[in-house]
């Protein structure tokens, strides 16, 4: 038995940097450096972790849709340990929304082949969390979505779902698609022999021509959403800050008092 | 007056505010009808009637409690197929921005997610977005298709608004992949007797500098003496001191509050993505160079452990 993973990873820029918008109000690239999305991290661990648990033959495909750079993030996934990698990189894929991401993401999956897809519970920058939901959608598979733990055993796979009102156990054959949250456990830091191996790993490179998309699906102009307007917010105004002398408590009371919280 | 569908969320028919919030967001642009789904869903009628719907669709089956996801789309379809809204507005859980965007695909419409107001415009409803850990607004509109737009709670004030809430039923059938994904078991979380964090007008947070989970308490008798909820940072909740449900950021909650207070808290850009839009900012740190303290309106360089039973001793006799 072989069980074939693919795990979405993308590239995003790091949050910690001073993230803009470019004139044509999609995300300004050149501004600040990107990385892995730090949550997809924990999508890739998990996927070894279901890899190293597992008897039949696991093969981890890392897959990401984006600009050249974003090789970055497949190389970081590689040295982590996934085996291969698909880069979907097309120039009329500037601009994509959730849901041409969706769609090219779900044709690579299945051009690639798969029993399992791993992803992040929502990227860093655009943040939404819908993209597996998505993706199981289009693909038309039990999806089977932010799981703080998660097991693959017998055809299928099971999870422990952390919601709002409650905590449910889940459970669905394969094919499936999972997506697990930063709950799930700490993603591991690759081995300097993690590295080295990455480099001679295979990277593969897909058009939107290779996937049988054409170019109107997607980019901006093949978006169904539409932004019109980014506007920095304001710098909220200087707060009063005092140090305790004794009666911090006091004056800070004395502030939500006359603020009407008390 | 076009037709808004609007998603109930609620528990064995008791309504989650932020629901009412969307139905007077959706008065803005047309007239809202509510959908109810599973359990409870009949109960629900009267107090969506309240607050403006026009009618109540309701649906009951096992399936909705018994599958994740998919039987709730299913639904919503059959509910958008019978109306033809102009919109479909979905409270931004994190599933009820799964079940919007497999809705909005379903019928080759574009998504807004997260969105925290809305208005009507020229070429339908503009919903503004607070991005990148709220340092940017963006105005979004859909472009494509019947516009599927989540919106976060605590996003508009809830209004009383009398309508009919004529209660239907719903015909669904459902999909085959409707039973995908099994929910073989589901634990409801404990109430603690206080706000939902969400929904909540103040929110008192204790992070890594509360130093331990019995020290909590500090945060927890403060946060009592507001009517408060209770946030942690993920340092806090990585350290085993308070539930991850509680963990207000980027990867737990986004809250939205009146009033936030922080205390021991940095104010790191994951936890700042969560609170950011709060109206006023509070904080007490020991380290006068913390970043939160760059966001606060008012901010108290101390030891929490000196401010904090301070204040709530203050806010008992004031209240009093
Ligand atoms: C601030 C901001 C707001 C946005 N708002 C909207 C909106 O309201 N509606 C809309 O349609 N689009 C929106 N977009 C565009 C959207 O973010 C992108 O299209 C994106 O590629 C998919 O959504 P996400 O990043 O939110 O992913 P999420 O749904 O948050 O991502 C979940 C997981 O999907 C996988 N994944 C997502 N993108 C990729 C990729 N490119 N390659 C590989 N794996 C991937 C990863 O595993 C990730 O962890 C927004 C973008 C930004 C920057
Ligand atoms: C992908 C990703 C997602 C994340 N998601 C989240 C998220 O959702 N929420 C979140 O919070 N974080 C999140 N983080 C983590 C975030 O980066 C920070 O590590 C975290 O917010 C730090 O928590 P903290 O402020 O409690 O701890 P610290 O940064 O250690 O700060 C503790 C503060 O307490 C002060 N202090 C100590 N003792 C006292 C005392 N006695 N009295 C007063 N002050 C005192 C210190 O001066 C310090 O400023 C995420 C990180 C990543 C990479």
């Amino acid at each position: 038995m072989s069980l074939r993973i693919v795990v979405t990873v993308k590239y995003v820029p790091d949050a910690t940097g001073d993230r803009h918008f470019a004139d044509d109000l999609t995300v300004d690239r050149d501004d600040v450096d990107g990385l892995l999305s730090e949550l997809d991290e924990y999508a890739v661990e998990q996927a070894l972790q279901i890899s190293e648990n597992s008897d039949d033959d696991v093969e981890i495909t890392v897959l990401t849709v984006g600009p050249e750079d974003a090789k970055d993030a497949l190389r970081k996934a590689l040295s982590m340990g996934a085996d291969k990698a698909i880069h979907v990189e097309d120039d009329d894929l500037h601009g994509t929304d959730a849901m041409g991401t969706s769609l090219v993401l779900a044709k690579a999956i299945e051009k690639a082949g798969f029993d399992l897809v791993v992803s992040g519970m929502a990227s860093t920058d655009g943040t939404a969390g819908i993209v597996p939901a998505l993706v199981a959608e289009r693909l038309g598979v039990p999806q089977v979505t932010l799981l703080s733990q998660v097991a693959v055993e017998g055809g299928a796979v099971t999870g422990r779902r952390d919601g709002d009102t409650a905590s449910e156990q889940l459970q669905a054959s394969l094919p499936a698609v999972v997506s697990v949250t930063d709950q799930s456990g700490e993603a591991r830091y690759p081995s300097f022999k993690g590295i080295m191996a990455a480099k001679k790993k295979p990277v593969e490179s897909w058009d939107l021509s290779d996937l049988g998309i054409e170019a109107e699906e997607v980019g901006l102009e093949g978006a169904w959403t539409t932004v019109e307007a980014a506007a920095e917010r304001p710098a909220r105004t200087a707060g009063t800050i005092v140090k305790d002398e004794g009666e911090g408590g006091k004056q800070l009371a004395e502030y939500l008092a006359g603020q009407k919280f008390i | 007056m076009a037709e808004v569908l609007v998603y109930v969320d609620h528990v064995d028919g008791a309504v989650r505010k932020p629901t009412l919030e969307l139905l007077t967001l959706a008065r803005r642009i047309g007239d809202p009808v509510a959908v109810a789904l599973g359990n409870g869903a009949g109960e629900t009628a009267s107090v969506l009637a309240e607050h403006g719907a026009v009618k109540v669709y309701t649906h009951e089956a096992a399936e909705y409690a018994d599958y994740l996801v998919v039987p709730k789309v299913d639904a919503l379809q059959a509910a958008v197929t019978a109306v033809s809204p102009a919109a479909v507005l979905v409270p931004s859980s994190a599933e009820g921005k799964e079940i919007a965007a497999r809705l909005a695909l379903r019928i080759k419409s574009g998504i807004i997610t997260d969105a925290v107001d809305l208005e009507a415009g020229e070429n339908g409803p503009v919903a503004t977005q607070s991005v990148f850990a709220a340092s940017f607004t963006t105005k979004t509109r859909v472009s494509t298709g019947t516009p599927v737009i989540t919106v976060k709670p605590n996003s508009a004030a809830v209004e009383a608004a009398a309508a009919a809430g004529a209660v239907e039923a719903l015909t669904v059938s459902f999909s085959e992949a409707a039973t995908g994904t099994k929910v073989t078991s589901r634990t409801p979380r404990e109430s603690t007797g206080r706000p939902e964090l969400t929904e909540a007008a103040i929110v008192v947070s204790g992070g890594r500098g509360v130093n331990g989970a019995e020290n909590f308490a500090v945060i927890e008798a403060l946060a009592d003496s507001l009517g408060a909820a209770v946030g942690a940072s993920r340092a806090a909740v990585d350290a085993g001191w308070y539930p991850h449900s509680n963990q207000v950021g980027q990867t737990g909650k986004s809250v939205s509050p009146q009033l936030y207070i922080a205390n021991g808290i940095s104010g790191a850009i994951q936890h700042r993505a969560g609170m950011q839009t709060s109206k006023t900012i509070v904080a007490v740190n020991k380290d006068a160079e913390a970043p939160i303290f760059d966001l606060v309106d008012y901010g108290v360089v101390g030891d929490l452990f000196d401010v904090v039973p301070q204040l709530t001793e203050e806010v008992k006799t004031r209240k009093g």
